[in-house]
């Protein structure tokens, strides 16, 4: 995983993501779900050339039910960006990068 | 200039991955557009990356999980020489005899990206989604075709199956571990599924159905808080308080990249020749389920993708490549 992927939990999401000067995208991912896995490079993509102006954030939703619970995930891959701690778009199921990257850009 | 390669493969499912396995190792170095991420089965590794568990793909006794199985044909693609690249064909042109033109990013672009001396479309099928109107607002948000992404989320909730064939059971079956009830709504009186399938789901405790029923739509606010069914026979609507509804009703073709250029069937599949995958246009041939609504197995399409890549091999032969 890139260096620049930092890895939440329920302990410690609030700390990253609120405490964050730049926007977060979460990837609420599980091992056993393709789709989630076909959008892991394209992250590791952005994450690369997107350093400094985004933060890229992985929550495992198996170890980590009360942030899960919290956004009310019903679907993975769902990516929620937050900016100021706030959740401000939400992207559900397994998008192109190009696409990605357009429903953010407005945020970034 | 516009890069030429011998053989082009559209698709990256068992069809698209069998035969980059065999163009590869044939010395045709194929170039593979494996498709984009998406959930909806138009993507890189096909429709078994929404599956669950494969118990019927011949050499895993103890059964495979789509994905896993997608990730190793995947490998011995490119073992073999096969390049893969993460990208959607946006268009082909079928117009003018081989090398055919193929677009990947802007499809008005003057230079296609490549050219194809053979090429294989194995761009496989999709789910048909139901049509009802809240169900597209609430897709991510109750509303799932892939059972083995959101089935977790269902934890003790009563969710329904739409559909009567393999996948709607698959799906009702694999839900169980997690729903407290599944209920599988389907529009005849009988399942399409095959028979071993019915058993394991009549036997389930945890499985109901209601026959002679279709959904006419999905209700919820900010999330699916139940289903309107109605009753085809008696024409009665009822509605069932559901949290969840997995949608597995059948698939389409994606053939619009060759529509109005190969022959399809009517109902939109690609028309292959005798026992080959040769289409209406010379050094064209089609693989897996895009040609195929009979079958339509992981173990087929593979076999078909075999036969794509010799059909090619033996194409490009006769021509004297």
């Amino acid at each position: 995983m890139s260096e620049k992927i930092v890895t939440l939990s329920d302990a410690t999401f609030d700390e990253h993501v609120k405490g964050s000067d730049v926007p977060v995208l979460v990837d609420f991912w599980a091992e056993w779900c393709g789709p989630c896995k076909m959008i892991s490079p394209v992250l590791e993509e952005i994450a690369e050339e997107q350093a400094g102006k985004l933060q890229i954030g992985k929550l495992n939703i198996d170890d980590n039910l009360e942030v899960t619970r919290r956004f009310d995930v019903m679907s993975i891959p769902t990516l929620i960006l937050f900016k100021d701690g706030e959740p401000e778009v939400r992207l559900i199921g397994a998008k192109p990068k190009g696409q990605l990257l357009q429903e953010i850009a407005q945020y970034l | 200039m516009t890069e030429r390669r011998k053989v082009v493969i559209v698709g990256s499912g068992p069809a698209g991955l069998t035969a980059a396995i065999y163009a590869a190792r044939a010395q045709l170095e194929p170039l593979v557009i494996e498709g984009e991420p998406s959930s909806n089965s138009d993507q890189p590794g096909g429709q078994l990356m929404l599956t669950t568990e494969v118990e019927n793909y011949p050499g895993f006794v103890d059964g495979v999980m789509g994905p896993e199985l997608m990730g190793i044909m995947r490998n011995q693609a490119i073992r073999f020489g096969a390049e893969l690249r993460t990208a959607k064909v946006s268009r082909l042109d079928l117009s003018s005899p081989s090398p055919f033109p193929v677009w990947v990013g802007d499809p008005e672009a003057d230079e296609p990206t490549v050219e194809a001396d053979a090429l294989i479309i194995a761009t496989g099928a999709r789910s048909l989604m139901l049509g009802c109107p809240n169900e597209e607002r609430l897709l991510g948000y109750g509303v799932s075709t892939c059972a083995t992404c959101d089935g977790f989320f269902f934890r003790e909730h009563h969710i329904a199956v739409a559909g009567g064939g393999d996948s709607a059971l698959e799906e009702a079956l694999f839900l169980t571990r997690f729903a407290s009830k599944v209920t599988v709504i389907h529009r005849r009186s009988e399942l399409r599924a095959s028979k071993i399938m019915q058993e394991r789901a009549f036997k389930n405790p945890k499985i109901e159905f209601l026959w002679d029923s279709v959904i006419v739509d999905v209700l919820g606010d900010t999330k699916v808080s139940g289903i309107k069914v109605k009753h085809t026979k008696s024409a009665e609507t009822f509605e069932l308080p559901v949290t969840g509804l997995f949608v597995a009703i059948g698939h389409e073709p994606n053939s619009a990249l060759v529509k109005g250029q190969l022959d399809l069937e009517e109902n939109g599949y690609v028309r292959t020749i005798g026992r080959s995958s040769r289409t209406s246009v010379d050094g064209v041939f089609a693989c897996g389920d895009v040609q195929d609504h009979i079958y339509r197995q992981a173990i087929t399409s593979a076999g078909s993708g075999c036969m794509a890549a010799i059909d090619a091999e033996h194409w490009l032969e006769e021509r004297g490549e």
